[in-house]
């Protein structure tokens, strides 16, 4: 996917995707924005704004399954695919594209 | 991909629209073009409704469930107001008038029933259809003419008394008529009513102005052109210039029938609902199942449920072994609930009755082995929902039946739903009014927990929740949906918990990944995970293969999360008891790492509030205590009074027995949190009766066990388990308890829930008399939690995983764009 760049966008290599434990996310600070970085138990990796937009819950907190992460603070549902909210009427979360590249490298692309 | 089938279902009635939602509901759309055929040309309505619209309650657009582009939007083809006319089982095929014919995979018949009439002479005017101003009372058509016609009648004759009947006097006599209803037997509503009820129902809709007549066997109409009267065998007369015709119902199975499926009094159908030739399912009113044929709704929507899961391939499809029957009458200022069997039937039934005619209430239930055979509850609807389910669960009863009859007077009950206004607040802790649960209903969410999922009402503390479900049934009108998930331990894997339990046993399940792969076919359902994987470490111990993913964030990082992504720290204090030194180093460390707020809380602890995460293995170091466990679901203090080393009063030493108890059972998880005091004295100071286990020591050297109390959002006294000599014998019991609760509670079921649905009576036969032999093995299972227990606070110096305790990761480079 990183080599499908477009201009006015900037990879960002996080490191191998050891640097996140299966099934769980992380929080990243890419430049000045925070992002949540999620694994699943299958190895596929999301990007999400780092916080809900319920009430700024952090969501790399939160537990995950099945395409879906529950945020920890009031367990409003959200896709990790597309970011929608699931069974509840919040905002929709910003998402990001993130891959692994083929050294097993986390690569999250954002707009400069 | 696998190519389609074809599902045909024969009838849009309740039944067949219903087996629709329930295979759209389990993917069936990814196996089946699904097509029905619908007698009448509508979408899909509540039948059961058609008695409101009558009496004007209900504008008929509301009883609408599914309109027809529901269809469409579902991608189901819906031939509205055609009928099949027969079906050729050799060829696989439907024929439908104007010349359709429609091949199947799998057919479902779902004709339902057709109202029974009896022979009367001049029923029928010269074309064959009904005399002019004689109805019955089936469809929505039918309810249409009726209101129509009887805005030019004055006087209704309604052969027959049963439910029905019942509601159509009453919903006429609504739209002015003076209404009659004719009954061949001597009390009303005799299928399901006994005689004491049947009068009192008399007695209630006579003071409501319904003429009433009994034993009257009809034998003829009287009119030419249009209905004038009603004749008897007796000899007499009724004169009327409407007629309804109310005495039961047919199931339809002429189409079966001609089909060559086998049927009797209804369509013959297995436990899987299959008839008898291949490929041919049926459900509904038209079925016969066991020899019973059904007339109510709930058992036409369990066989829908039943049969949805087999269509759709469902690993362990349920099976329908028939249903318990429950008959509401819907007419307003009546409140009638009839359930099971009306009188005793075996020698050692007990019949247990309240009778006050005065009010019109009657109340009646027939217990047999101690679970509720039947139950007919007249003129007060306040204790209907907690015998219902009693009743559809078979659960045990309580010992004191008259808990059942009648409503608690201390606490809020009866709160009248329908009275309460749109923006009456219902869930006080997320805010959801009245009106808004209702519009949830109307939209369809007609189960209590995807209800409670749309709106969020009763996600909070859980208290509301009863209110929630009686809103439920009351904007649903009965047409409520039982969620089976209820049932399961988890949402995601379709097991109550013994189920459960066993299937993990059985298959040497150690991992939460592990119970999802074998038990939910590879689905991870994340609301599901942190339950399973207490339940896991329950059931395992050691050998319990953690991971951490399934884990809450609060125990992931050993803290509990605050509103800003902070944690709070704090320490194990074992009894409350704490020295001079410990509470130095408490304070050094709060100056140290400038915590924002230092809390003293309910449980004789001091909270460190607002500590980021990367600050929590310092901060444990630096404070050398283990960790308090104020952040999990498990065993989380001990409070205690000063006892017999200081207190005037006391007399026993409860502050070494909370120290002991605390060290003991630390970190026992467990479904939900577990809150413990002891008391040194009658006095009660530590308020040993409002905890999940209290202990409170009395004069003579004994201990009193209470288990099941709270002091929350629920209040609750505890019920005294045992009363026992020495602290050994406490901590035994205590850990009886603790173990059973563990294994049978379902997730996030307090104790006080969790005892009063067990019963102090079952609970000390189990754990003080062991009656069932279980004592042995709970007393080892606790034993080795307890041994398997480790401070988890030492991952302070050994994260479990990357960045355990890092609050933000920076990437490592950034590549400029190509």
């Amino acid at each position: 996917m990183s080599s499908m760049m477009t201009s006015g966008r900037v990879v960002y290599n996080l490191g191998p995707l050891d640097r996140l434990p299966r099934g769980e996310g992380r929080t990243f600070l890419v430049e000045k924005t925070m992002v949540a970085i999620f694994r699943t138990r299958k190895d596929d990796v999301y990007a999400l704004q780092a916080q809900c937009s319920h009430k700024g819950g952090p969501l790399a907190d939160g537990i995950i399954g099945n395409g879906t992460v529950i945020c920890p603070l009031h367990s409003f549902k959200f896709c990790l695919m597309d970011g929608q909210p699931v069974g509840n009427s919040c905002a929709s979360l910003k998402t990001y594209v993130v891959s692994v590249d083929e050294y097993g490298n986390v690569l999250l692309q954002m707009n400069e | 991909m696998m190519e389609k089938q074809r599902l045909v279902i024969i009838g849009n009635g309740m039944s067949g629209a219903r087996l629709i939602e329930e295979v759209l509901a389990h993917q069936g759309k990814d196996i089946y073009d699904i097509v029905v055929f619908g007698d009448e040309p509508y979408g899909n309505y509540n039948r059961i409704l058609l008695s409101n619209v009558l009496a004007g309650e209900h504008d008929p657009a509301d009883i609408f469930i599914n309109p027809l582009n529901w269809y469409q939007e579902q991608g189901v083809t819906l031939y509205a107001g055609n009928r099949v006319q027969s079906i050729d089982p050799v060829r696989k095929l439907v024929h439908a008038t104007d010349g359709i014919e429609v091949p199947y995979d799998k057919l479902v018949i779902a004709t339902g029933s057709k109202p029974y009439i009896p022979n009367l002479q001049n029923l029928y005017a010269e074309q064959g259809n009904l005399k002019t101003g004689v109805f019955v009372f089936r469809s929505f058509d039918d309810c249409d003419a009726m209101i129509a016609y009887a805005q030019r009648s004055q006087r209704v004759v309604v052969i027959g008394g049963g439910v029905l009947g019942l509601e159509a006097a009453r919903g006429l006599q609504n739209r002015g008529l003076e209404a009659h209803v004719v009954h061949v037997s001597k009390h009303l509503m005799n299928v399901q009513l006994d005689m004491s009820a049947g009068r009192m129902l008399r007695l209630t809709l006579e003071r409501m102005g319904v003429k009433l007549h009994f034993q009257k066997r009809s034998n003829a109409l009287l009119g030419t052109e249009c209905v004038t009267g009603v004749a008897f065998e007796d000899g007499s007369q009724l004169d009327c210039d409407m007629v309804v015709i109310s005495t039961g119902i047919l199931p339809n199975v002429d189409l079966a029938k001609n089909a060559g499926i086998a049927v009797d009094r209804g369509i013959l159908v297995q436990d899987d609902l299959s008839c008898s030739l291949p490929d041919v399912y049926a459900v509904g009113e038209c079925t016969q199942h066991r020899g019973r044929t059904y007339g109510l709704v709930a058992p036409l929507w369990e066989q829908a449920q039943c049969l949805a899961e087999h269509l759709t391939l469902q690993s362990t499809p349920r099976f329908y072994q028939g249903s318990r029957e429950l008959t509401k009458l819907k007419i307003m200022g009546i409140d009638l609930a009839v359930m099971g069997d009306k009188e005793e039937v075996e020698d050692d039934d007990e019949v247990i009755v309240y009778s006050e005619p005065s009010r019109g209430i009657y109340k009646k239930l027939i217990v047999r082995e101690n679970r509720l055979a039947g139950a007919i509850l007249l003129g007060d609807g306040t204790v209907t929902p907690r015998v219902l389910q009693l009743f559809d669960r078979h659960e045990e009863l309580p010992e004191n039946r008259s808990e059942l009859l009648f409503s608690l007077s201390h606490e809020q009950q009866g709160l009248n739903i329908a009275d309460l206004p749109d923006d009456t607040q219902i869930c006080n802790c997320n805010g959801v009014s009245k009106g808004m649960i209702v519009e949830a209903v109307k939209s369809g969410k007609r189960s209590l927990k995807v209800l409670c999922d749309a709106t969020r009402a009763g996600s909070g503390c859980g208290t509301c929740m009863k209110d929630v479900q009686a809103i439920l049934e009351f904007a649903s009108d009965g047409a409520v949906i039982e969620d089976p998930s209820v049932h399961y331990y988890v949402p995601g894997v379709p097991l109550a918990k013994p189920e459960l339990i066993k299937a993990i046993k059985e298959q040497h399940l150690y991992s939460v990944s592990a119970v999802f792969n074998v038990l939910a076919a590879g689905k991870e359902d994340a609301g599901s995970k942190a339950g399973l994987a207490s339940l896991l470490k329950t059931i395992w111990g050691k050998e319990y293969e953690d991971e951490r993913d399934s884990r809450f964030i609060n125990d992931r990082v050993h803290a509990n999360i605050q509103k800003d992504g902070t944690f709070s720290v704090v320490p194990r204090i074992y009894g409350g008891v704490i020295t001079p030194q410990e509470l130095l180093r408490i304070a050094n460390v709060a100056n140290k790492y400038n915590v924002p707020m230092v809390k003293l809380t309910g449980g004789q602890r001091i909270d460190l509030v607002g500590l980021s995460r990367e600050q929590l293995p310092a901060v444990w170091n630096d404070l050398g205590m283990p960790s308090g466990h104020a952040y999990t679901k498990s065993f989380r203090t001990c409070k205690t009074c000063l006892g017999t080393e200081f207190c005037r009063y006391g007399v026993g030493d409860s502050t070494t027995l909370g120290i002991n108890v605390e060290k003991r059972y630390q970190g026992i998880e467990s479904p939900h949190k577990m809150k413990l005091a002891v008391s040194g004295c009658p006095r009660n100071c530590a308020e040993s009766t409002t905890k999940d286990i209290g202990v409170v020591a009395i004069e003579g050297g004994k201990w009193e066990v209470y288990v099941g109390g709270a002091a929350g959002a629920t209040v609750r006294k505890g019920d005294k388990l045992c009363v026992v000599d020495t602290q050994e014998a406490v901590l035994l019991y205590m850990g009886r308890f603790i173990q059973y609760y563990r294994e049978h509670a379902k997730y996030l079921e307090r104790t006080y829930g969790f005892v009063e649905r067990v019963g102090i009576e079952r609970l000390r036969q189990l754990l003080i008399d062991d009656v069932d032999g279980i004592c042995q093995q709970l007393d080892h299972d606790i034993q080795a939690s307890v041994d398997a227990y480790v401070d988890p606070w030492q991952e302070a110096s050994q994260p479990v995983t990357p960045a355990q305790f890092m609050d933000v990761l920076q990437p490592v480079e950034k590549i400029t764009a190509l």
